[in-house]
């Protein structure tokens, strides 16, 4: 349970220290993406196109803030994270093609990402969901925005963060998935709360 | 200001007060499952929550970046006599509270995708109408997450099962969602009525302050001891373990049809946003859920 300071770019190297439970807080550069730009993302890879953004060594962020302009620059209003299974259908083939290394989101994520981890030297964290207030402050400014045309929500915004964190490290590079390890106990757990409301298996 | 930008401004402060602060059962249940924590990590959980929400209040910013699909319950006066007026006052309403506060644009066509950009569109904002006797208009503001929203679910059970039956699908509904859906949850239940009914009740029984029990006893004796049984789970704050699963389950129900027993459970994150207010026909706005005067 040891406590790191990262600044982007980051190196495999760095990340396979990491283990799961420790905290880390993250300065530098951060991309939100959520379903959509994954989607696009990894379209734009098999069409060969050049993608906006370089993700390799930087944080991916699933998260769809609330933003808004002020004097034509844009400010974080509101940016906690969103729920990351649902992006489990593109992780793993997101972190072998662009060589990312820290996903941060909420409610972790499942078998296929926690290999590509492993298999690839990336870490998944998770920062409090909801806590999007907390978040925002952390940004210190918008870099940019790309692919606004998927909606606010769903763009790729280019965040500059500093000490983003807590995040707590739930899948580590060497296999292992608290989230997974958390529900399995919970399943043992199951048979105690049936037999509390006299039901049956 | 006519009666009709009055109703408009109440409603833009609704939902301002809605997504900025939570009402004052949620924050304290909060507090006290951070009191009683002993897991070192669900207590930075409950800490973050805590923080977040002292800053929201503090800076006037929405505690949650999902500020979900607006809905509104709304009972009205059969001698209100604005009713007709209503629905694109609603509307208006959401348009500015969007930008005003801001709101984040979630209105998306589920077809092409497109992103309507200021939270209307077909069927939204939704209203939920009911009619009842009096002079005034009673709004409720129910912003709620998506993330939550996805882990809830319909049982349409085989009478024989029962409420056992009924306990089992709600647990089940838990324990399958871990922490995606933002734990500590609420959980709202709908027993009876069809499909559409038992979903409804559901999500209306979220409306229901979690430390006032159902008036029937028999209802009241199943809340309490569901909500006992799901925090033996482990869940935790965010999944991540420990002792607060959920703060609250709040259970509605309807008659139902001898063949069927439908049950409907809506998971609420700990955001649990609401905010209503009362407006007379003469122009005086009552604030129910927050204190006079703020917004």
């Amino acid at each position: 349970m040891t406590i790191y300071k990262f600044k982007t770019p980051i190196s495999e190297e760095d990340v396979r220290k990491l283990r799961v439970g420790d905290t880390i807080y993250v300065s530098g550069i951060m991309v939100t993406a959520r379903d959509e730009a994954h989607k696009r993302a990894l379209e734009y890879y098999e069409e060969g196109k050049k993608l906006p953004v370089d993700f390799e060594g930087i944080a991916l962020y699933h998260c769809g803030p609330i933003v808004k302009k002020v004097n034509d620059e844009w400010v974080a209003v509101a940016a906690g994270p969103t729920t990351s299974t649902r992006m489990d259908l593109f992780e793993a083939e997101f972190i072998e093609k662009f060589k990312v290394r820290i996903i941060i989101g909420k409610g972790g994520m499942g078998e296929k990402t926690t290999k590509a981890c492993e298999r690839y030297g990336a870490v998944y964290c998770a920062f409090v969901g909801g806590a999007a207030v907390l978040a925002a402050n952390a940004i210190k400014r918008i870099k940019g925005v790309e692919w606004l045309d998927l909606g606010m929500p769903e763009a790729l915004w280019i965040l500059e963060v500093e000490n983003f964190g807590p995040l707590i490290v739930t899948i580590d590079s060497h296999g292992n998935n608290l989230h997974q390890e958390i529900m399995s106990r919970v399943e043992a757990n199951k048979d105690i709360i049936y037999k509390k409301l006299g039901l049956k298996g | 200001m006519s009666l009709v930008e009055k109703i408009e401004d109440t409603v833009v402060n609704l939902l301002r007060l809605a997504v900025t602060k939570l009402p004052k059962d949620v924050k304290e249940a909060l507090e006290a499952a951070y009191e009683k924590e002993n897991n070192e990590t669900a207590k930075t959980q409950l800490k973050a929550i805590l923080d977040n929400i002292t800053l929201a209040e503090k800076t006037r910013r929405p505690m949650c970046q999902d500020t979900g699909v607006i809905i509104f319950y709304v009972s009205v006066g059969d001698e209100f006599k604005k009713i007709g007026k209503l629905p694109e006052i609603f509307r208006n309403a959401t348009i500015r509270a969007t930008k005003e506060i801001p709101l984040r644009p979630n209105a998306v066509h589920p077809i092409t995708q497109k992103n309507s950009g200021d939270n209307t569109g077909r069927y939204l904002p939704y209203i939920n109408w009911e009619i009842i006797q009096g002079d005034f208009l009673e709004i409720t503001a129910f912003p709620k997450g998506g993330g939550s929203e996805n882990m809830s679910r319909l049982g349409m059970l085989k009478p024989g099962e029962g409420i056992n039956g009924m306990k089992k699908f709600v647990v089940d509904t838990v324990l399958r969602a871990g922490g995606q859906p933002c734990p500590p949850v609420i959980l709202g239940v709908g027993l009876g009525g069809g499909a559409d009914i038992a979903m409804k009740l559901a999500k209306k029984a979220l409306l229901r302050p979690i430390t006032e029990r159902h008036p029937d006893p028999e209802i009241a004796r199943l809340e309490k001891e569901l909500l006992d049984a799901i925090n033996d789970s482990g869940i935790g704050p965010m999944g991540l373990g420990g002792r607060t699963t959920a703060l609250g389950v709040n259970i509605e129900y309807a008659h139902r049809h001898p063949a069927s027993y439908p049950v409907g459970v809506v998971v609420q994150c700990w955001a649990a946003r609401r905010a209503s207010a009362r407006i007379y026909f003469d122009g005086t706005v009552e604030y129910l859920t927050h204190e006079v005067g703020e917004g």
